[in-house]
C-alpha cells in the first residue's frame, strides 16, 4: 500500500508543488539531527584528545624545569689551618660554610660587585648542602688542600626559582628566606657569569631525599628501588603466569576447580589496587615478618596484581597458535607436554613477552599498594650496597617518591614532582615502544 | 648459613642429580639410547626435580614456621609487667632490634659470639656497646629484653643450622632415591610430565591463594575491629573523626557518600564523552581517523594514576579556584582550597574515558552489520540507526562497561588522595573538600597508630567494604557483558 492510495484527492495540488529536489521540513530536521549527532561524536573525540594534550602540556611545562639547575661558581681556597679547625669543631658544616663565604666574597669583589650583605644573607643564596659538598671533596682529595679549587655549588631553590621565573619579586614580601637585595645580587652575578644554569644530573641520579633541600632532591634511589621491584615482578610473574596459562589453556579439564581458578583470575584483574596493598601488609609484613619498605615485598604485591594481566594476554597468544602445529607435533610421536613446550610455547613467546612488558609497565606506575607497605619517598638516601640490600633494604619507588614530593607544600618540590613524572613516563614509553616493536618484529600470520 | 647458600647448594645438587641420573640410566642400557624407555635427559630431569621439589617445599614451610615458633618461645619469656607497660608487639620489636644489634656487633668484631650470648645488663652498658658499632637503640636495654634477645639469637642460630641440615638432607635423599630408580625400564618421561603438570596446576592455583589471602587478611582484622568497635556505629555513624587518644568516631557514611559523589561526577564526565567517542569511532570515523584517535585515547588509560593525582592537585584544582574561589572569574566565593570533590571527580572522569570508550567500541562493533543495513534500508539516517537500533541492541553491554568504570572509580586511590582533600564531610556542595574510603585506608595505615587500635584496624573494615562493593559491581558487570555477547555468537 502506498501513500497515494491513502491520500484524499484534496491534497493532490499540494503534492504537485513539491519536488524531489526541494528538501521538505522533516528531512531538513532529520538531516540537522544527523549533523548534530555526528558533531557530538567529533567533539567527544576532540575533547578526549584535548584532555590528553592538556595533561601532557601540564607535565612538560611544569616538569622540564626540574632538569636544569642553577649553580653558583665559587673559587674556594682550601686553607689547611681553616679546614683543620673546621674538622675539629662540633658543628663542622658551619665552619665549612664560613670558608665558602670567604671565597664567595672574593669572587664577588673580583667581578666588581659590591654588597653589604652579611654572611647569613650570602648563605641563603646557596643550598644548605654546599658545605657538605665542600667537606666531601676535601675528604676525598686531601692532596688538593692548599690550592684554590673552583666549585659549582647548587643555588638555593628560591634563587633557582627566580632564574626559572617561578619566584617573582612581588612574592618576596612574605618570604623570610630571600629579599629583593638577593635578587639584585643574582642579577649582577648573572651578568658576571658567576651564576650558570646547566643540566641537572643530580635530579636524575641523586639520592637526596630530605624534606628541606628541594634543589638537591633526586630520583636516583627510588629508580633503583623501582628497578629491583620490577626484577622481582619479572622473575615471578613471567614463569608463574606462563605456567598458569599453559595449564588453563592446554591441560585444564572442565571441572569445578578449573572454573574456580578462571573466575578468580577475572576477579583479581578487577580488585582495587589498594586492596592488594592491604593484602601485602597483612600477609607479607604482619604474618610472614618480611622487612617493611623492602622492594622485595613491593615486588611480591605487584606480582600478584600483574599476574591476571599476564595470564590473560598469554592465554590469548597461546590460543592464537593454530591447532595444526599441535597436531603435527603429536603426529610425529611427541607427548602432549613435548608438543607444548617444544612447539607451541616458542611460537607464542613474542605475544607472551609483549603482554609481560605491558603488565610490567602498569606495575611500574602503581603507587597506592606501595604506600601501605611503607615504601614512601624519604626512606632511602643512599644507593643500596649490594644485591641482597637492593631487595631487602628499605627503599622507595618512583611513583611513591613523586607522591612524597607532591605532598609537600613547596613549589620547588612540585617542580621536582612533575620532573619525576617525566622520568617515569619516559620509562613507560620506552617499555611500550619495546612491546610494540616486539609485536611488529615477530608478528606472524598463519 | 644464609638462604642464598642453601639455594646454591640445592642447585648444585640438582645439577649433580641431572648428570648422575642421566649417566646411570644410559649405563643400565649399555650406552644404547634405543633401549631406554625415555630420552636420556628425562632421567636427568627426574633426578633434578626429585632433589629440588621436596627440599624447596620443606624450605618454604620452614621459613614460615620458624619465626612463629621462635616468636612464641621468646614471647613466653617476657613478663606480664612489661607487657602491661607497653605491648607485646613493642617489646618483641625491641627484642628483635637488640638481637640484630648483637649480630652486627659480632660481625663487626666488637664482641665475640660468646660475649654476645653471655653479657648481662648488670655488668655491661649494652646500649653503649651497640652504639659503638653503629646500632642505635632508643632506650636503655633492660635485663629481660637482653635475655630474650640472647635467647632469640640462640634459637635463630639453632634454627638456621637445623634448617640447613634438614633441607640439604631432603635434597640428598631425593637425589639418592632418583639415582636408584634411574634404570632403563623406568618410565622417566611419564613421571617428569606428571610432576610438571602438577607444577603448572599449582601456578594456576596462585590466583585462588591470592583471593584467599585477600579475604583472610581482611576478615581477621575486620573481625578484630568489630570486637573493639561496634559494627552498628561503623556502618551507620554519620561522623568520621579518628583521634589517636582513643574515643574516635568511625562512621563510614561520610566516606561512602564522598566516594559515590566523586564516582558520580567522574562517570558524568566519562560516560557521555566515552560513549560518543565510541559511537563516532566505530560508526562514522574512517580507518585513518580511527587508527590514530583510538590508540591516542587509550594512552589516557596507560598513564599512572599518580600523574592524574598531581594533575588534579596542581593544575585542575587551582584552575577551579580561579573560577569559583574568592575574587575568581565568576566573582563568587564558593571554593576554599584547590582540593574538592569536583577536582577529583573531573580528573577521574578523564582517566575513565578510555575505559568507557574502548569497551563500548568493542560492543558496538559486535552488533551485526545486518541490523544496520536493515535500518538504513528502511530509510533511517545514520544517527537514527545508531539511536534506535544499535544502542538498544548494545545497551546491556554498555551498561556493563559503565559498571566496570564505576567499580574502577570507587577503588581509585591516588587521584582522591591528592585531589579530594582530607576532611570527612556530608555535604552536597561539589566544591568542598571531602574524603573517600580509599584515601582513608591510606591515611589510617600510613600513620603512627598502634596496629591493635581501632584507628588502624578500621582500615581493614574499610577495605572489606570496598572489596565487597567493587566485587559486586564487577560480578554484575561481567555477567551483563557476557550474557549480552552470547546473543550474536
Amino acid at each position: 500500500m502506498t501513500d497515494a492510495t491513502l491520500r484524499s484527492p484534496i491534497s493532490e495540488p499540494a503534492r504537485k508543488k513539491s519536488s524531489l529536489l526541494a528538501v521538505d521540513a522533516l528531512t531538513k530536521k532529520r538531516n540537522r539531527a544527523e549533523a548534530r549527532f555526528k558533531a557530538y561524536g567529533v567533539s567527544a573525540v576532540v575533547i578526549g584528545l584535548l584532555f590528553l594534550v592538556a595533561l601532557l602540556w601540564a607535565i612538560l611545562s611544569n616538569g622540564l624545569g626540574a632538569f636544569s639547575q642553577t649553580f653558583i661558581q665559587v673559587p674556594v681556597r682550601l686553607d689547611r689551618t681553616a679546614i683543620e679547625a673546621a674538622e675539629k669543631s662540633v658543628v663542622k658544616t658551619s665552619k665549612y660554610r664560613a670558608i665558602i663565604n670567604t671565597g664567595f666574597r672574593a669572587a664577588l669583589s673580583k667581578a666588581g660587585i659590591d654588597t653589604d650583605m652579611d654572611d647569613r644573607g650570602l648563605q641563603k643564596m646557596m643550598s644548605s648542602g654546599a658545605a657538605a659538598t665542600l667537606r666531601e671533596f676535601v675528604l676525598a682529595n686531601p692532596d688538593q688542600i692548599g690550592r684554590t679549587v673552583t666549585f659549582d655549588f647548587v643555588a638555593s631553590s628560591r634563587v633557582d626559582g627566580y632564574l626559572k621565573g617561578r619566584v617573582k619579586r612581588e612574592d618576596l614580601v612574605h618570604d623570610k628566606n630571600l629579599d629583593a637585595a638577593h635578587l639584585d645580587l643574582v642579577d649582577q652575578m648573572r651578568k658576571a657569569d658567576i651564576v650558570t644554569k646547566t643540566f641537572n644530573w643530580e635530579f636524575v641520579l641523586g639520592t637526596d631525599a630530605s624534606d628541606s633541600r628541594p634543589e638537591q632532591a633526586g630520583m636516583g634511589a627510588s629508580m633503583v628501588g623501582s628497578f629491583f621491584m620490577m626484577l622481582v615482578v619479572l622473575l615471578l610473574s613471567l614463569p608463574i603466569g606462563v605456567a598458569a596459562s599453559i595449564y588453563l589453556e592446554e591441560f585444564a579439564p572442565q571441572n569445578w576447580f578449573t572454573d574456580l581458578i578462571e573466575v578468580n583470575i577475572s576477579n583479581l584483574a578487577a580488585v582495587p589496587s589498594i586492596v592488594f596493598g592491604i593484602l601485602g601488609l597483612a600477609v607479607f609484613i604482619q604474618f610472614a615478618h618480611l622487612p617493611q619498605s623492602a622492594p622485595l615485598v613491593g615486588g611480591l604485591v605487584l606480582t600478584l596484581m600483574t599476574l591476571p594481566t599476564i595470564i590473560i594476554s598469554t592465554r590469548a597468544s597461546l590460543k592464537a597458535v593454530p591447532p595444526s602445529i599441535r597436531d603435527a607435533a603429536l603426529g610425529v610421536g611427541a607427548s602432549k607436554m613435548q608438543s607444548i613446550f617444544h612447539h607451541v610455547l616458542p611460537l607464542a613467546m613474542p605475544g607472551i613477552l609483549t603482554g609481560t612488558i605491558i603488565g610490567l609497565a602498569q606495575a611500574l606506575g602503581e603507587t597506592a599498594p606501595l604506600l601501605l607497605i611503607g615504601m614512601v619517598g624519604f626512606i632511602a638516601s643512599n644507593f643500596p650496597e649490594g644485591l641482597g640490600d637492593g631487595f631487602l633494604a628499605p627503599n622507595s619507588a618512583m611513583p611513591a617518591q613523586i607522591y612524597e614530593w607532591a605532598k609537600r607544600a613547596d613549589p620547588a618540590f612540585y617542580e621536582r614532582a612533575w620532573g619525576g613524572i617525566i622520568i617515569l613516563l619516559v620509562f613507560l614509553m620506552a617499555m611500550n615502544i619495546l612491546a610494540i616493536v616486539l609485536r611488529r618484529r615477530f608478528e606472524r600470520r598463519w | 648459613m644464609s638462604l642464598s647458600v642453601i639455594l646454591l647448594v640445592l642447585l648444585a645438587l640438582a645439577a649433580v642429580g641431572y648428570v648422575l641420573g642421566r649417566s646411570r640410566a644410559l649405563g643400565s642400557a649399555g650406552g644404547d639410547m634405543q633401549k631406554l624407555h625415555s630420552l636420556p635427559s628425562y632421567y636427568g630431569w627426574n633426578a633434578a626435580l626429585m632433589v629440588l621439589i621436596p627440599s624447596l617445599l620443606v624450605l618454604v614451610a620452614w621459613l614460615i614456621v620458624q619465626p612463629i615458633v621462635i616468636h612464641n618461645q621468646v614471647a613466653s619469656m617476657i613478663s606480664e609487667a612489661s607487657i602491661e607497660k607497653s605491648s607485646l608487639d613493642l617489646v618483641m620489636s625491641d627484642v628483635k632490634r637488640v638481637a640484630d644489634g648483637l649480630d652486627t656487633a659480632v660481625e663487626a668484631g666488637a664482641m665475640t659470639a660468646d660475649q654476645a650470648g653471655s653479657i648481662r645488663t648488670e655488668f655491661t652498658d649494652v646500649r653503649d656497646r651497640l652504639g659503638d658499632v653503629g646500632v642505635a637503640l632508643g632506650s636503655d636495654v633492660n635485663s629481660e629484653t637482653l635475655r630474650a634477645a640472647q635467647r632469640y639469637r640462640e634459637l635463630a642460630g639453632t634454627g638456621a643450622l637445623l634448617r640447613l641440615i634438614v633441607v640439604v638432607g631432603f635434597g640428598i635423599a631425593g637425589l639418592a632415591f632418583a639415582y636408584l630408580r634411574s634404570h632403563r625400564d623406568f618410565r622417566a618421561r611419564n613421571v617428569v610430565e606428571r610432576v610438571v603438570r602438577w607444577i603448572l596446576l599449582s601456578a594456576a592455583s596462585i590466583a585462588i591463594l591470592t583471593t584467599l589471602g585477600i579475604v583472610l587478611s581482611l576478615i581477621f582484622n575486620t573481625i578484630e575491629f568489630f570486637r573493639v568497635y561496634p559494627a552498628a556505629d561503623f556502618f551507620f555513624g554519620l561522623t568520621w573523626s579518628p583521634s589517636f587518644g582513643g574515643g574516635s568516631e568511625l562512621g563510614i557514611v561520610p566516606l561512602i557518600w564522598a566516594t559515590l559523589y566523586i564516582s558520580f561526577i567522574a562517570l558524568a564526565v566519562a560516560v557521555p564523552i566515552g560513549l560518543f567517542a565510541a559511537i563516532y569511532l566505530s560508526e562514522y570515523a574512517g580507518p585513518h581517523v580511527r587508527s590514530f584517535a583510538k590508540p591516542l585515547l587509550e594512552v589516557l588509560a596507560g598513564i599512572p594514576t599518580i600523574v592524574y593525582g598531581l594533575f588534579a592537585l596542581l593544575t585542575v584544582g587551582p584552575l577551579l579556584v580561579d573560577a569559583f574561589g574568592q575574587g575568581g572569574l565568576f566573582g563568587v566565593d564558593w571554593m576554599q582550597g584547590a582540593s574538592s570533590v569536583l577536582t577529583a571527580g573531573f580528573v577521574m572522569g578523564i582517566m575513565l574515558i578510555p575505559f568507557v570508550s574502548s569497551l563500548s567500541d568493542d560492543i558496538i562493533n559486535a552488533v551485526p552489520q545486518a541490523m544496520r543495513d536493515g535500518s538504513l534500508g528502511l530509510g533511517a539516517t545514520h544517527s537514527e540507526t545508531v539511536k534506535q537500533v544499535i544502542l538498544p541492541a548494545a545497551l546491556p553491554g554498555i551498561v556493563g562497561a559503565i559498571l566496570l568504570a564505576a567499580s574502577r572509580a570507587i577503588g581509585e586511590t591516588m587521584i582522591v588522595v591528592l585531589g579530594a582533600g582530607a576532611a570527612a564531610r556530608l555535604s552536597l556542595n561539589p566544591l568542598e573538600a571531602m574524603t573517600t574510603v580509599t584515601a582513608k585506608i591510606v591515611s589510617q595505615l600510613t600513620g603512627d597508630a598502634d596496629f591493635a587500635s581501632p584507628e588502624a584496624l578500621v582500615a581493614f573494615a574499610l577495605g572489606m567494604t570496598l572489596f565487597v562493593v567493587t566485587l559486586l559491581l564487577n560480578i554484575a558487570a561481567l555477567y551483563i557483558v557476557r550474557k549480552y555477547r552470547e546473543q550474536y555468537e
